[in-house]
């Protein structure tokens, strides 16, 4: 069933204006849309990252649901104690709703500084859902190459020059690296696929134990582009097979949503400023390469997808 | 009267819900969005797109935008299906 938007905004944002978020933040929307789903019977733990920066400048709050800003690397942890906090309340009979867990973290707190919280935290199988949201470097201290950077970007510390091409290492694949802890959903959306999105988070969050979903949140200051390309460029990293959307449920692949005629990734990459130094004659072997590296993932993706049928 | 170090919460915790909209962030605007109502369907994606939760939307109709908190990044007229929303350059 697709989400009627008509209902969903007939409720108050549980993300309010007034946050201090760029003009055309991914991060900002993902935020949005996934609290249009969770609904106020929400705890929300933050790592430090970009989302937590811009929303809760003290004394002012973005969120209007119970939140704990915590450190860069313990998002996960923090949650899980939280909802273990809330179980045994439960079993003394002091409450006795439905409240929904979120971990939120960006690139930087989940690849990089909060994997090993997290990975417990997957591994101890508390009920509660982690999104990272993936804007592929550190933007709120200036845009320093995480794991999540992908090949040949241009990053204040993968600077492109005379000397290396941007950053030359390929990204981590988190979200298989979550799936392979056999957690009961892992996911990967994109804001610009909003229903895809919001059907992930509801299904996240009705599964019995831990869930994952790592969502694309294009960056006008980092990945420099016009900020109103925001939800056009992450369509388009969908639609060239960078970013594919898909769930792994009980083990099982699934994907959601596939391109009817994929377009070359050099459509994506032509689009951003981080990866306008690789159109120059000396760095096109970049972008065959990236090509080559999209096409087989993405073949493995579909061979994985048979192989759970 | 406004409050001092001493009526603060200690551990740095916000008591009020959502107190951002407090705070305009829209004089960070140099373009801003211009509704033409004839032309729009009310498919609200422009509601569902805002970064800043900026749409203003009443019983499923589109009513216009939250100056006071658009920062003009014209995502909205960008995703619009049927160009309702236009950006024009903002006066000061």
């Amino acid at each position: 069933m697709p989400f009627d938007l008509k209902e969903l905004s007939k409720e108050k944002d549980l993300f309010a204006p007034g946050h201090r978020a760029c003009a055309g933040c991914g991060p900002a929307i993902v935020m949005r849309q996934i609290m249009a789903v969770a609904g106020k019977d929400t705890v929300v733990g933050f790592a430090t990252g970009c989302m937590e920066v811009v929303s809760t400048i003290f004394p002012y709050t973005a969120w209007r649901v119970p939140y704990i800003h915590v450190a860069f690397e313990n998002a996960a942890a923090v949650i899980s104690g939280v909802e273990a906090a809330y179980k045994a309340l439960k079993r003394k009979g002091k409450i006795n709703k439905k409240i929904n867990f979120i971990a939120i973290a960006g690139d930087g707190g989940t690849y990089d500084i909060g994997i090993q919280a997290l990975s417990g935290a997957l591994e101890r199988g508390h009920n509660f859902l982690y999104v990272c949201y993936d804007n592929q470097a550190y933007m709120n201290t200036g845009i320093q190459r995480s794991g999540a950077t992908p090949l040949g970007a241009h990053t204040t510390t993968s600077p492109a020059g005379d000397v290396i091409p941007g950053k030359v290492q390929w990204r981590k694949d988190l979200t298989e690296i979550v799936a392979a802890h056999g957690i009961p959903y892992a996911a990967q959306a994109s804001p610009s696929h909003w229903n895809d999105l919001m059907e992930k988070v509801k299904k996240a969050l009705e599964t019995e134990g831990p869930a994952f979903i790592n969502v694309l949140a294009p960056c006008p200051v980092g990945w420099y582009f016009s900020p109103e390309r925001t939800i056009k460029i992450a369509k388009l990293a969908v639609d060239t097979l960078f970013w594919p959307l898909y769930e792994v449920e009980n083990g099982k692949h699934r994907i959601t949503y596939k391109p009817r005629k994929p377009k070359p990734v050099e459509e994506w990459l032509k689009e951003q400023g981080r990866f306008r130094h690789l159109f120059q004659e000396k760095n096109r072997w970049i972008i065959e390469e990236f090509q080559r590296q999209v096409n087989e993932r993405w073949e493995r993706l579909l061979r994985l997808e048979e192989a759970s049928l | 009267m406004k409050e001092g170090w001493k009526e603060l919460p200690i551990g740095a915790i916000i008591k009020e819900a959502g107190s951002s909209i407090k705070f305009e962030t829209g004089d960070w605007r140099t373009r801003k969005p211009v509704l033409n109502k004839e032309k729009c369907i009310n498919c609200l994606f422009c509601w569902v797109f805002c970064p800043d939760s900026s749409i203003i939307v009443e019983n499923g109709e589109m009513k216009g935008f939250l100056y006071s908190h658009c920062k003009g990044c014209g995502i909205c007229a960008e995703e619009c299906p049927v160009k309702a929303i236009e950006m024009v350059k903002e006066e000061v």
